[in-house]
């Protein structure tokens, strides 16, 4: 199912509705989540290690499910909905890209096309296309295996692969977090410019302030599970919560040293 | 008479023999590769039963052949004497490199390239065959390629229990204390283990290479 961008007209595109995710032992990742996600926006989920952000992520293309509340997208409960379905609707990109080693970088980037039925002429192109967006000569690259590619360009390969089937809604989980900082730089410029252009609804979980400052259009602060505040990058830099001040410290100290440039 | 004129002289037999030893392994090999690789798969999923389904095959593999053999004449249905109990013994024998290697070989695949796969909306059942499958192979292989070399040795034994084979020869030549039968028996075995082995493990290469 392609989630057809004209039904998240409703203003929204995806909604937390008090959502807790527990694991079998009882403890929460997530608590009591209320959290609403506009249409086109690029939300950051910001938080240290172990504060739910990725699983927060998963629970949108229920790679894990909640076990209380309701999440929407495009006004539609996801439990209701095939995850099948609603993940190749869902753009995904993972830290370490994910990419399949034993399938041409072409044969990865067409993989959501192929699953959606797709004819092999249409995918060919549009792996062309998508390559030649994410900066990839397509007559360079579609051939070769993702070993011969650098962490750079197997993470361009990724978004790529994940912008494939035009989804309207892109889940990214650290994907520039394993990048070195002047190749990470690139990314996040070009990104930056790419999802102003493409007017996806994205979900980009790091725990790099920088990052976050500089794609978010609001940044929503995890802290063990709970939601501590959302905020635009100018509210952020300006409020007063300790578990804020603890982020904005770090920007000038360099103790979340991985994000200085 | 020197073993290779032994094999000259009884060329027919010799014929028959070989014959009769592959179709053994083949047999066995295909019930082996039947059970374990579908229990391999179930498995990947159960760390609990991981430890004990591994544990008995590896248990089974500790039983001397000879004494399995033994074992299996007086059960009914799979024992008896000739090659179908001698078939029941090699398949035990096989099972378990096939199932640990099925099992490992796909829990070693990369953890992010099945989350990705998942969360691009590959159904479990294209998990399997489009990505853990072809990433285990080489794995998977590998024991294959064990079970059917120790399948090609252990098979010779089968001729105790009247299962035929080029064990023949063998018993033959400790029953008349000729050493040149005995090799008559030992090196077309052993001449079968390496090529066979020597084939699948170029086989091997050419899928790790992919």
């Amino acid at each position: 199912m392609t989630l057809p961008t004209d039904s998240l007209q409703d203003g929204y595109a995806i909604l937390f509705q008090n959502a807790t995710y527990r694991l079998p032992s009882g403890t929460p990742l997530i608590s009591n989540l209320n959290l609403m996600v506009a249409r086109g926006e690029t939300l950051i989920l910001l938080g240290r290690s172990g504060s739910g952000k990725t699983t927060t992520l998963k629970l949108i293309n229920r790679l894990l499910d909640a076990t209380e509340g309701e999440i929407l997208i495009a006004g539609k409960p996801i439990h209701s909905l095939n995850p099948i379905e609603l993940r190749r609707g869902i753009g995904y990109v993972i830290q370490d890209a994910g990419l399949f080693p034993h399938w041409s970088v072409g044969r990865n980037v067409g993989l959501v096309p192929k699953l959606h039925g797709w004819q092999d002429e249409k995918i060919k192109a549009r792996v062309r296309d998508m390559l030649s967006l994410v900066g990839l000569p397509p007559e360079e690259f579609a051939e070769r295996r993702p070993s011969g590619l650098s962490g750079g360009q197997k993470q361009r390969v990724g978004v790529a692969r994940a912008l494939a089937a035009d989804p309207p809604i892109l889940l990214m989980d650290e994907p520039f977090g394993a990048l070195d900082p002047i190749t990470r730089a690139d990314l996040q410029r070009e990104f930056r410019d790419l999802a102003a252009r493409l007017h996806k609804t994205i979900v980009f979980v790091t725990h790099d302030v920088r990052e976050a400052l500089y794609l978010g259009t609001r940044i929503a602060v995890l802290d063990q599970g709970r939601l501590v505040g959302i905020y635009t990058p100018k509210e952020f830099l300006k409020a007063s919560e300790p578990e804020i001040h603890a982020f904005a410290a770090s920007l000038h100290s360099g103790a979340a040293g991985e994000g200085a440039q | 008479m020197k073993w290779y004129e032994f094999l000259l002289h009884n060329r027919a037999e010799v014929f028959q023999r070989i014959i009769e030893h592959l179709g053994l392994v083949a047999a066995s090999m295909a019930i082996a590769l039947a059970i374990g690789l579908p229990v391999g798969i179930w498995l990947v999923q159960r760390a609990k039963w991981q430890r004990w389904v591994i544990g008995g095959a590896n248990a089974l593999q500790t039983i001397p052949s000879l004494a399995l053999f033994g074992f299996l004449i007086p059960v009914p249905f799979i024992g008896g004497v000739g090659a179908s109990t001698a078939i029941v013994a090699l398949s035990l024998y096989a099972l378990l490199p096939i199932l640990r290697n099925t099992c490992i070989g796909i829990l070693e695949v990369d953890p992010a390239v099945v989350e990705s796969a998942r969360g691009m909306g590959m159904t479990p059942r294209q998990v399997l065959w489009q990505v853990q499958l072809p990433l285990a192979a080489p794995v998977l292989l590998a024991g294959i390629r064990v079970a059917t070399a120790m399948c090609i040795g252990v098979a010779t034994v089968a001729a105790a229990i009247g299962a035929g084979g080029l064990g023949v020869f063998i018993f033959r030549g400790l029953a008349m204390v000729n050493n040149q039968v005995i090799l008559a028996g030992a090196i077309p075995a052993a001449g079968i283990a390496i090529a066979v082995d020597s084939g699948l493990g170029y086989f091997q290469k050419s899928v790790g290479k992919r």
